[in-house]
């Protein structure tokens, strides 16, 4: 039974080929692994070896053919044994863009129709509490309910944290559940994806987000998309957490917002707690999380005390923003230390007649577009405030969902308050000049009315 | 000190051989892969299998003789040169095949491809796509064994390319501090893409690279799957018994290109040649089994029944449909209630 020997596909972009030599004639014997010709693709000239074996019967394209179509018939082997077949014909149609499902994986689930109105629940006692001390109570309570869940960074043991939000957790948990890494962020972030797919729930603290950028690929290469190119086997319950953005006076590498540089990313989930209450209820929300969630905090806000509740089953969701002041005229959008910002701006507003809602986002991927769209719709004008930078950064994501959701509602155009599009300056002047100030909210919401 | 004697100890020969039924098993998956890995070539010439394809033919014997070394319940994780490790791993063929052409029955559904392949269930963690970054997986794999203190081994396998990133020096410190049960495989195939060893890495033993860190190490010729399984029980045994990472360099080589798109001009016919006629894995193991006694019909039956299922893989490659729409927006994130 004669055996086809097809014009083969040679590279991933080949579609057709110079049939520049052969190299075995009508007569040989042919074995498999043998040369049996030579094709120019369009990135090199490659041999082509024989699959299958038996005596070349008949040569159908002379060498030196140029514009030879991949799955062409060029020459017959006479062999026992399967024949593989032709390949199916492609048939190009217009493939209009897939739009996602009603429910997208990017959109938060069971939002309430009117998510404004939706009271948080009722989690009684609250006492003062700092940032710093919620996110350690958070991880406490995590671990001592989940024995899969650790900590492992720099610093994070015998030294009590960098920022001291690890303090006690060695002496409760050991040395096999609170582990000190050498300085290697690329290694210890690998082992812990690692890790995690093979079921544990690792917390990895990057003693900050810059020295995360080390770790970057494993981040989002391995975290957050095996799961997807597994077809939804192998999943990566992790939490990456540490401070992000600007401290004070550490100049351009230490000062900087990775909000969206995550939250471009499927397969992530990106939180940004501002309080005492959003970094216990998120910390502890992201631990339990199945997914990959990097875990956005501030140093700054560290020493910050906030009311915060008490009550052991107190926890927040993922994808929910939270209205921290009600108003009517306009929308301020913040998330992490820029809460404060615009709390600021809006006492100054109110003192100008002008009534603002803030809307603190905690949750920055998946994006709470409800709660944002409600509130637009409600005061007809928004504007965002981050400290990252302006280009390609979470405001202008605000800005388009605002325009595809609410654009018939808008008075002005969206408006993006961010930090400026320099490297982080170290003299105290020029640092106070490129981070956003209340003033800058202000203003920009003066004009737009 | 006891790193640096062990690591001058080569394997010693006289343990090495296999019995008739151990070596009659890895012949057979030596030859599944063989064959498996030549007809994914030839569906690829075909279009039926795109983008990037790392076949493994060459190199059989390293996974195979591995995997004899190990147990059920090990970790086994790779790079993207991957189907080989799968199909010793035991999983199927056919879902590794349809993986290839794209298919709702593949491993991953479609979505991952020739690199990205999965299967908790047989110890096969990936299936990875960037170079190096497995080894960190793989020491996270170890890792988990490590913290729930079971006796469970992680083979993390990698390239003598992927041997000079960073990455795999922060693993070796990491798993020497915290004596992880890893063993880490270099499969020294000669080159990295294009480029020789001897034009990537500065080191001439690649089984030392772990010498700083007191990761014992030997190098194996990866080309006899007897001498392969005796090295691996000894680095398997190392770290099962609590005494940390094992390094084992395997020289090998492989037959066809870096992928399916090199035109291989960085080495002679002849070289190839040379390793196929000379060193070819398949053709000692054959010769060994006919010195003891095993009759050419046996060898004709497990010819005969690879080729069979490797048909099958293949023809359920191509009837498996393609994944509905809709699975492009599943498998995002882990859906929560």
């Amino acid at each position: 039974m004669a055996t086809e020997v097809l014009m083969p596909a040679l590279s991933p972009t080949m579609t057709e080929g110079k049939l520049a030599k052969w190299l075995k004639h009508p007569g040989d014997e042919v074995k498999s692994g043998d040369v049996i010709a030579e094709i120019e693709t369009d990135k090199a000239t490659m041999e082509v070896e024989a699959v299958d074996e038996g005596k070349l019967l008949k040569i159908l394209v002379d060498e030196g053919t140029e514009g030879v179509a991949v799955n062409t018939v060029i020459a017959m082997l006479g062999a026992e044994g399967e024949s593989a077949g032709a390949a199916p014909k492609v048939e190009a149609k217009p493939t209009p863009m897939p739009t996602p499902p009603a429910a997208a994986p990017a959109q938060p689930k069971g939002v309430p129709a009117t998510p404004q109105e939706a009271k948080e629940p009722e989690w009684g006692e609250t006492k003062p509490t700092t940032v710093r001390e919620a996110l350690r109570e958070a991880m406490a309570l995590e671990m001592r309910a989940d024995k899969d869940v650790f900590l492992l960074g720099e610093e994070v043991a015998q030294y009590q944290g960098a920022y001291k939000i690890s303090q006690g957790l060695l002496d409760e948990f050991g040395p096999r559940r609170v582990i000190d890494t050498p300085i290697t962020e690329h290694g210890f972030a690998g082992m812990a994806v690692g890790a995690a797919m093979n079921g544990l729930k690792p917390i990895v603290e990057f003693m900050t987000f810059n020295f995360a950028m080390q770790a970057i690929d494993q981040i989002i290469n391995s975290a957050a998309k095996t799961l997807y190119m597994s077809g939804g086997q192998m999943g990566c319950p992790i939490v990456f957490r540490g401070p992000n953005g600007a401290a004070a006076r550490v100049g351009a590498q230490h000062s900087q917002c990775y909000a969206s540089w995550y939250a471009h990313c499927p397969g992530l989930k990106v939180v940004a707690p501002w309080s005492a209450a959003d970094a216990k209820g998120l910390l502890r929300a992201a631990i339990r999380d199945p997914n990959p969630v990097v875990f956005l905090e501030n140093e700054i806000l560290y020493g910050h005390s906030f009311e915060c509740p008490t009550s052991d089953d107190f926890v927040l969701p993922l994808g929910k923003a939270k209205i921290e002041r009600t108003g009517t005229d306009v929308t301020i959008i913040a998330f992490s230390i820029m809460v404060d910002v615009a709390l600021k701006a809006a006492d100054a507003l109110a003192e100008q007649g002008i009534s603002a809602e803030v809307i603190n986002l905690r949750t920055i991927r998946p994006l709470d577009v409800e709660t944002i769209a409600a509130s637009v719709r409600k005061t007809s004008r928004v504007v965002s405030v981050e400290e990252g930078w302006p280009f390609a950064g979470i405001g202008s994501e605000i800005a388009m969902t605002v325009v595809e959701h609410c654009f018939d509602w808008l008075d002005a155009p969206p408006v993006r308050v961010a930090g400026l599009d320099v490297p982080m300056p170290y003299a105290a002047n020029l640092e106070k000049l490129a981070l956003p100030q209340p003033g800058w909210v202000v203003d920009a919401v003066k004009k737009l009315f | 000190m006891a790193a640096t004697q062990e690591k001058t100890k080569k394997a010693r020969k006289t343990d090495n051989s296999m019995t008739r039924d151990e070596l009659l098993d890895a012949y057979g998956k030596m030859l599944l892969i063989r064959r498996f890995e030549e007809k994914a070539g030839q569906l690829y010439g075909m279009g039926l299998i795109a983008g990037f394809c790392h076949l493994y033919i060459g190199q059989e014997a390293v996974v195979v003789g591995m995997q004899q070394a190990i147990d059920k319940g090990d970790e086994v994780i790779t790079s993207y040169r991957d189907h080989g490790h799968m199909l010793a791993c035991e999983m199927d063929p056919k879902g590794v095949m349809a993986e290839l052409t794209g298919r709702i029955g593949g491993y991953s559904k479609g979505k991952g491809g020739s690199m990205h392949m999965f299967s908790k269930e047989k110890g096969f963690f990936g299936g990875h796509g960037i170079v190096g970054a497995q080894v960190s997986l793989g020491t996270g794999l170890a890792f988990s064994n490590w913290y729930r203190e079971n006796d469970r081994v992680s083979l993390t396998y990698f390239g003598e390319g992927a041997s000079n990133q960073g990455q795999v020096y922060e693993s070796f410190n990491l798993a020497a501090l915290l004596k992880l049960p890893v063993v880490f495989i270099i499969e020294n195939n000669r080159y990295g893409m294009g480029t020789s060893v001897e034009r990537a890495s500065a080191s001439s033993d690649l089984s030392a690279n772990g010498a700083p860190w007191g990761i014992p190490g030997i190098s194996v010729d990866g080309m006899d799957v007897e001498a392969v399984k005796a090295a691996g029980l000894q680095a398997v045994a190392h770290c099962r018994a609590g005494k940390g990472p094992f390094l084992l360099e395997m020289k090998t080589y492989r037959y066809r290109g870096h992928s399916m798109s090199d035109p291989a001009k960085y080495r002679t016919r002849e070289e190839v040649q040379r390793m196929r006629s000379e060193h070819d894995c398949l053709d000692s193991a054959r010769k060994r089994l006919e010195e003891l006694g095993v009759l050419e019909a046996e060898l004709k039956a497990i010819d005969d029944g690879v080729k069979a299922r490797v048909q099958e893989a293949a023809d359920f490659a191509q009837t498996s449909p393609e994944p509905d729409e809709a699975e492009l927006w599943t498998d995002i994130l882990v859906e929560t209630h």
